[in-house]
């Protein structure tokens, strides 16, 4: 129990510092719908009838699930931060499970990313994106999930850093080839088989494949948007999430203890 | 300052606290540390090298060493945020490697650097403590808090002097209230051992006061035992035990007193005319002394008076040998670093 308590409390700590910081919130938003507004305008013009489906649609479920994504891995890195300017000193001799205190971590910026899948929802809205309430309620527990598997995949990233300075150079080059081979707003069905392996790879493929497997359910653009089914992708985030967790979990703590 | 409502927000135990004072030299050691030693990864010498001794509970220890010596090395091992390469640690029973959760609920630490969330309030810093200590349950603002928090968390102002700021962002507090928020945080666990890692660092000489006036009070209420480590030799000198480690290594060990005798080397140089009649004469005495080529005499506690009237010989030369407690660190301390300049040049 105490740890739950825990686990939120720290996830709390994340929440309110976004909102205690309007300037964050503002520019946390505008990346995804530059993105969704000028690519999936752009494509929608030209190339939706060559692909044979909607491509602003496909673009929105991609960027939905990217932006969440990245925006909690991201986050999460932010341990680096707090362990530079020694807060993380007061979390870490609390008595509390190592495990409890990165998933509290993973969970508050979760909750610090959700508003940005939010924004992105409304401007697909304003934009045209065909949403129906079923499709809307769907999106909330894969907004969640894709979140906590971004996390977990942050902290995985984080536990080999050293600083906040090798953080923002490695942390681009590892989150920019996802961003291409993930298929967050080409399609990937066909790819030459070395590009294929390294998607395959991509554990951001997974998050954004899941959202457009629930987002299509029983739509006639499925077999050609979709590339594995909803529970194949599942399995593979709840697996890789484990051991992200329990790797990034040990890797960290050690990094901290043994210097 | 008020400090009158210190006793409310310290452990409501604390009269069942204090007969651990009394009994403190039946009990055994509430911190034992045998043969430590840590060394870096990439570091060619031991940080701390077999260092050795024991605390009793309630009792207020120092380590004192100049920058570098490994003092807060040694209290991060003890703390359980860094690994030692060797040796064993328990705190009030516990082993620092195996039973780390166990002493993490014993202890209560205030680190070199403060470790407050400057973007939270001061009260947010507290709730988000006492949580992760598992005193409350989480409720995501004060107003939803237990009443016993509530009135925790005002008694605590009261203490602090301070009224609404206690809502107000870390960031605006002043250094020495900064470190004052720190003290009473790390005290709402109730922890038997204290650590502070040369809490005054940084913070004037008014605040630095008032600072050990409060700790002083802390003490005195709550039983808790103390483990500062400093590098100024007057926060020192008020401690039960002082313990002084330079280059990883127990340089002096033992009361401020016993110290100060075994650092302190007091003695009067004399000298005469006649030096084989002088030497005679201290001989016969029965004087320890040593040639330099002036006489060399230690005064063990005698007074220069009563040793200067006992020698009968002309003396054409007194000098008296009497340093500071200060002096005599800083003599330890000057002779290691000439001693590593020499083997720097070997």
């Amino acid at each position: 129990m105490r740890d739950f308590n825990a686990i939120f409390t720290i996830a709390y700590r994340d929440l309110m510092k976004l909102l205690r910081d309007p300037v964050r919130i503002v520019s946390t938003l505008i990346f995804p719908l530059i993105f969704i507004g000028i690519l999936g305008g752009a494509f929608q013009s030209g190339l939706s009838d060559a692909v044979g489906y909607n491509l602003l649609v496909f673009i929105f479920t991609g960027i939905f699930a990217q932006t969440l994504f990245q925006s909690t891995a991201t986050g999460v890195i932010s341990l680096i931060e707090d362990r530079e300017s020694d807060f993380s000193q007061e979390i870490f001799v609390s008595p509390i499970s190592r495990y409890s205190i990165v998933f509290g971590k993973i969970l508050g910026e979760s909750l610090v990313a959700l508003p940005q899948g939010i924004a992105i929802i409304v401007f697909a809205f304003v934009i045209g994106v065909p949403l129906s309430v079923a499709q809307l309620l769907w999106l909330v527990p894969v907004a969640l999930l894709v979140c906590l598997f971004g996390g977990a995949f942050g902290l995985l990233i984080m536990a080999n850093l050293k600083s906040q300075r090798s953080a923002n150079q490695v942390f681009p080059f590892i989150m920019l080839p996802q961003f291409f081979l993930s298929g967050a707003f080409t399609p990937i069905q066909i790819l030459p088989w070395y590009l294929d392996i390294l998607s395959r790879i991509m554990p951001m493929r997974y998050a954004i494949d899941m959202a457009r497997s629930i987002f299509y359910i029983g739509r006639p653009e499925y077999s050609k948007v979709v590339l594995a089914s909803p529970v194949y992708n599942l399995a593979i985030m709840g697996g890789a999430f484990l051991l992200f967790m329990v790797v990034g979990t040990f890797l960290f703590v050690r990094g901290e203890r043994n210097r | 300052m008020d400090y009158t409502t210190t006793i409310d927000i310290l452990p409501a135990k604390s009269s069942s606290a204090m007969p651990m004072l009394i009994t403190r030299s039946a009990s055994p050691s509430i911190i034992s540390v045998e043969g430590l030693t840590k060394r870096y990864k990439k570091a060619d010498t031991n940080a701390v090298d077999g260092v050795s001794f024991e605390v009793a509970p309630g009792e207020f220890f120092t380590l004192l060493g100049p920058n570098g010596a490994g003092k807060t090395t040694t209290i991060s091992i003890l703390t359980t945020t860094l690994a030692p390469t060797s040796g064993s640690v328990t705190i009030a029973g516990h082993d620092v490697v195996r039973e780390s959760s166990q002493v993490r609920q014993n202890v209560g630490i205030i680190f070199q650097k403060p470790s407050l969330d400057m973007n939270l309030t001061g009260e947010e810093n507290v709730r988000f403590h006492a949580i992760l200590y598992g005193l409350y349950p989480f409720r995501p603002s004060f107003l939803l808090m237990p009443g016993q928090y509530k009135t925790q968390v005002r008694e605590l102002c009261a203490v602090l002097g301070i009224d609404r700021e206690i809502f107000k962002p870390v960031k605006t507090y002043s250094g020495g209230m900064k470190r004052k928020l720190e003290i009473i945080r790390s005290l709402i666990h109730r922890p038997k051992v204290l650590f502070l890692d040369e809490p005054t660092t940084g913070i004037d000489v008014a605040s630095r006061r008032n600072l050990w006036e409060y700790l002083a009070k802390v003490r005195e209420e709550s039983g808790t035992t103390i483990f500062l480590t400093t590098h100024y030799l007057e926060e020192a000198e008020q401690a039960d035990t002082i313990c002084i480690i330079n280059k990883g290594k127990i340089v002096s060990y033992g009361t401020p007193d016993q110290v100060k005798a075994h650092l302190v080397e007091e003695y009067v140089l004399v000298d005469a005319a006649d030096r084989g009649q002088l030497r005679a004469e201290l001989r016969l005495l029965g004087l320890q002394f040593s040639e330099t080529p002036m006489f060399k005499v230690g005064l063990d506690g005698k007074s220069v008076h009563s040793l200067l009237k006992q020698i009968e010989t002309p003396l054409t030369v007194v000098q008296t040998h009497m340093p500071t407690l200060e002096d005599a660190y800083l003599e330890i301390l000057g002779g290691s670093v000439e001693e590593q300049e020499q083997e720097a040049q070997v």
